[in-house]
């Protein structure tokens, strides 16, 4: 049985580059309402920013495409992140995960999957070659004494 | 991305502001390189203190201002960085200097 989220937003934009701070920010400014501290919203928008910046430039290397981004609140103050492309996929996803492993250009540091997984809690990485790829990151947000 | 550069005799300081990610790199990269190419220094600082988001991307500038700095013979050292970016180099094993507060 799918769980369903208390609360969620849906967001698609073209992979442009411009839209990474975009991504960012809405992440940011929907995730606030779990009252997150600073390093813990930090944490969070250098995954987004990860993920989409993935999408961006290993997904649709050659063209314009369409990236959606999903987010959800579940109980216990859980944020999951699902950024979904239908592009290029990925055909090894073990060899992508590897710290430093990068198929970019010399901009790309090959650590984008690596600070997901130490920053969120839990990464999940789905793909198939010229189909796509989703990428699933769940984060707790802690609830302080003080907090409703 | 904001890039200012200041030469003092054979060392050169960049100081970057503003949010360097995928979408800064190139053209911070670029403004580094010529920085660099002008100046021709034996140290170089890239003050990270007006940084204020930084993803991998920030890894992939520092690695290759070093290079540069390696093939010129000379030395980098990275400072002012915020607790954010900090947290990005520290999970790539890259030593850096804290903001100093």
């Amino acid at each position: 049985m799918k769980i369903k989220p208390n609360n969620y937003i849906a967001l698609e934009f073209l992979s442009r580059s411009a839209n990474e701070g975009f991504a960012r920010a809405a992440v940011a400014a929907f995730a606030s309402q779990l009252d997150p501290t600073l390093d813990e919203l930090g944490d969070v928008k250098t995954a987004v920013s990860e993920a989409v910046t993935n999408a961006i430039v290993h997904a649709y290397p050659d063209a314009l495409g369409k990236i959606s981004l999903r987010v959800g609140i579940y109980d216990g103050n859980v944020l999951e992140i699902v950024v979904r492309d239908w592009g290029c996929g990925i055909t090894d996803i073990d060899k992508a995960r590897e710290p430093l492993y990068t198929t970019g250009g010399e901009e790309r540091s090959g650590m984008g999957f690596t600070i997901m997984e130490s920053f969120m809690d839990s990464l999940t990485v789905r793909s198939k070659p010229e189909r796509g790829t989703v990428v699933t990151m769940k984060r707790r947000i802690a609830q302080r004494s003080g907090r409703k | 991305m904001d890039v200012y550069t200041m030469t003092n005799g054979c060392e050169l300081t960049i100081r970057l502001r503003g949010e360097l990610d995928h979408h800064a790199a190139q053209e911070t990269v670029t403004a580094i390189e010529r920085a660099l190419d002008a100046a021709l220094p034996r140290r170089l600082t890239l003050d990270f203190g007006g940084v204020t988001f930084m993803d991998s991307s920030g890894i992939a500038v520092a690695l290759r201002s070093q290079r540069r700095m390696t093939a010129l013979g000379g030395g980098m050292v990275l400072t002012n960085v915020p607790p954010q970016a900090k947290k990005v180099f520290d999970a790539a094993g890259i030593a850096c200097g804290a903001r100093k507060t």
